[in-house]
């Protein structure tokens, strides 16, 4: 039998910080991390999570006309203003700027780096997350959705499967500067260089239960550190228009403290971290991922300084023997537009407004669902048909906007609705003032769960050259 | 004495989105609130509340350590930020509208937020 706890050395910390945790996050956030990183020894990271459903099935489609394009244009928004400093201070990047093409985002990650004068840079890259590179879509209208839109003989736009922190961490091996995924858990960014750092085994499960944990913590950006928290007189978030993004610092026996980036705003306590703890949980003893199954309902949030929180208690289970896809289809267009009434009597006239083109909808024989509401008057709570709209008893005097929307297979439809709004200004009520509107494709989306091998068997890594 | 306050006044929550489903945290400012949303704040209470944006069901998980409890609301975004025709598709508002449920504590325990509050 050998004995795993005889040769561990003494327990090295790795330090992880986020840069964005979103597409369209606060462009210099990753700064002031950098310059924290920069004054700790110990295995450095920077992570980015910029990947959405919608991006990536926009992406798919660029990819498919163009094969140099598909990758995050995130990337040249970020990565210059970073780059030169993180390889200068041995802090890795993980991220996520890969969408569907990461070796065209190596390509372009070169590019940047030669316009800074970096030479020899690391670029690794994961690539296997999609399924239509190696299968046929009529493959995959088999499985049944487990959630989402009926994709049954829609043409499919993008299939990614949702890959775990291995094939994150088999990148790092290849001792990169940079690694660029496409679609992985957004934890995986985070239990990837864990598993690298700590060589963490696959049945680990309570360590990888840990690094799942500060994924998930640190997967959104300035969200646990006082980001999308403030609410004024009930709690308080200082010096949000300099909010510190948070850094992890994990050790290789799990032991995970959330803080933050020196000299900034935000905060980071009891309060904000369990608020991020429980985002996008379902049941908190069975949080499913590739790698491991979390259990969180045990755990415990404990503040051990001023902003430093330690996060104690994650459970880890095998991981499902499935792994989560999801499937992009053409989801037709969304027609919108809004008007304004204000100072007296304006909400009567927002009400005329409404009420004129819901008939003008019924005198048109608009088939498609269509949502026509008073802003003001409570309307993002309510739903489809206002069905609450006289509960607050909203003031006849005020500002209101009216605003109609319609979904529709037919782009001309969901801008004939757009275009009733528009007539209201010499057609409707006095003086409404402010249209604006737009007509948008959409992407819907369903989930399905496919065997992992079958993935798996696809998924490679490898360092891209100049 | 107990006093009934919006439970805004004494918790927090966050919603997040997964497709057509919400979930919704809340939080207790102080443990010894927990109890107090653990008997009042119900999964019928939830459903009821969400039930005109069409909420199917909901499943309420208690975090006895955190003092706080996670509402699994299915059906409740009108499609989803993929498929819905309102203005918050991610039902990010949501953690507003549960909050604005009320809830009787005794006087000692009201607060206003983080805050000692001299209102109650």
């Amino acid at each position: 039998m050998t004995d795993r706890t005889v040769n561990v050395a003494p327990s090295r910390t790795v330090f992880i910080g986020s840069g964005a945790g979103f597409a369209g996050d606060r462009f210099d956030a990753a700064l002031p991390v950098v310059a924290t990183l920069k004054n700790h020894s110990g295995p450095k990271y920077l992570i980015y999570e910029v990947m959405g459903e919608r991006t990536l099935a926009i992406a798919q489609q660029l990819k498919r006309e163009n094969p140099g394009q598909g990758y995050s244009p995130w990337l040249d928004r970020y990565l210059p203003q970073v780059l030169e400093q993180c390889v200068a201070h041995g802090i890795r990047i993980v991220a996520n700027f890969g969408n569907a093409n990461p070796q065209a985002a190596a390509t372009r990650t070169h590019e940047i780096a030669a316009g800074l004068g970096i030479g020899h840079l690391r670029v690794a890259i994961v690539e296997g997350d999609d399924l239509l590179a190696y299968t046929e879509p009529g493959r995959l209208s088999k499985y049944p959705a487990i959630e989402g839109t009926d994709t049954d003989g829609r043409e499919l736009h993008a299939a990614n499967a949702y890959l775990g922190a291995q094939p994150v961490a088999q990148a790092l091996s290849h001792d990169p500067h940079i690694v660029l995924v496409g679609r992985t858990t957004d934890a995986a960014l985070v239990l990837g260089p864990l598993i690298h750092e700590f060589q963490w085994r696959t049945d680990d499960y309570s360590l990888l239960a840990a690094g799942t944990m500060a994924g998930h913590l640190l997967e959104c950006g300035g969200q646990v550190s006082g980001g999308y928290f403030a609410d004024p007189g009930y709690k308080d978030v200082d010096n949000l228009h300099e909010l510190g993004f948070p850094i992890a610092e994990i050790t290789a026996d799990g032991d995970v403290v959330i803080t933050k980036a020196d000299h900034t705003g935000g905060r980071v306590d009891r309060a904000t971290v369990t608020e991020q703890l429980l985002y996008e949980m379902h049941d908190p003893g069975e949080y499913l991922t590739p790698d491991v199954t979390l259990d969180i309902s045990a755990c415990e949030v404990q503040q051990i300084a001023t902003d430093r929180v330690r996060v104690s208690g994650a459970i880890g289970r095998p991981p499902p023997a499935t792994l989560k896809v999801t499937l992009s289809v053409d989801g037709g267009w969304l027609g919108e537009a809004e008007i304004s009434y204000a100072g007296l009597n304006a909400l009567p006239r927002a009400q005329l407004a409404a009420h004129t083109v819901r008939k003008r909808i019924a005198l048109l024989g608009m088939n498609e669902p269509c949502r026509v509401e008073i802003i003001g008057t409570g309307s993002v709570h309510d739903d489809d048909t206002s069905s609450k709209a006289g509960d607050l008893n909203a003031a006849a005097s005020g500002e209101y906007r009216v605003r109609a929307a319609v979904r529709s297979a037919s782009k001309a439809n969901a801008q004939q609705l757009a275009d009733e709004i528009l007539a209201l200004y010499c057609c409707g009520p006095a003086a409404g003032g402010g249209v604006r509107q737009s007509v948008t494709a959409q992407v819907s989306t369903a989930s399905i769960l496919v065997e992992r091998d079958w993935v798996e068997a696809h998924t490679s890594t490898r360092l891209v050259m100049e | 004495m107990k006093v009934t306050l919006p439970l805004h006044a004494i918790a927090h929550s966050r919603a997040g989105d997964k497709g057509n489903r919400s979930n919704l945290s809340l939080i207790a400012y102080q443990p010894a609130v927990y109890p107090y949303l653990l008997e009042q704040i119900t999964e019928a209470k939830v459903l009821q509340l969400f039930a005109h944006k069409g909420a199917s069901r909901v499943v309420r998980y208690r975090l006895d350590k955190l003092h706080a409890l996670n509402f699994v609301i299915d059906n409740v975004l009108e499609g989803g930020v993929n498929d819905g025709l309102g203005l918050d598709g991610h039902g990010k508002t949501l953690s507003s509208l549960l909050l604005g449920l009320t809830i009787a504590v005794p006087d000692h325990l009201a607060r206003h937020g983080e805050n000692l509050s001299d209102e109650f």
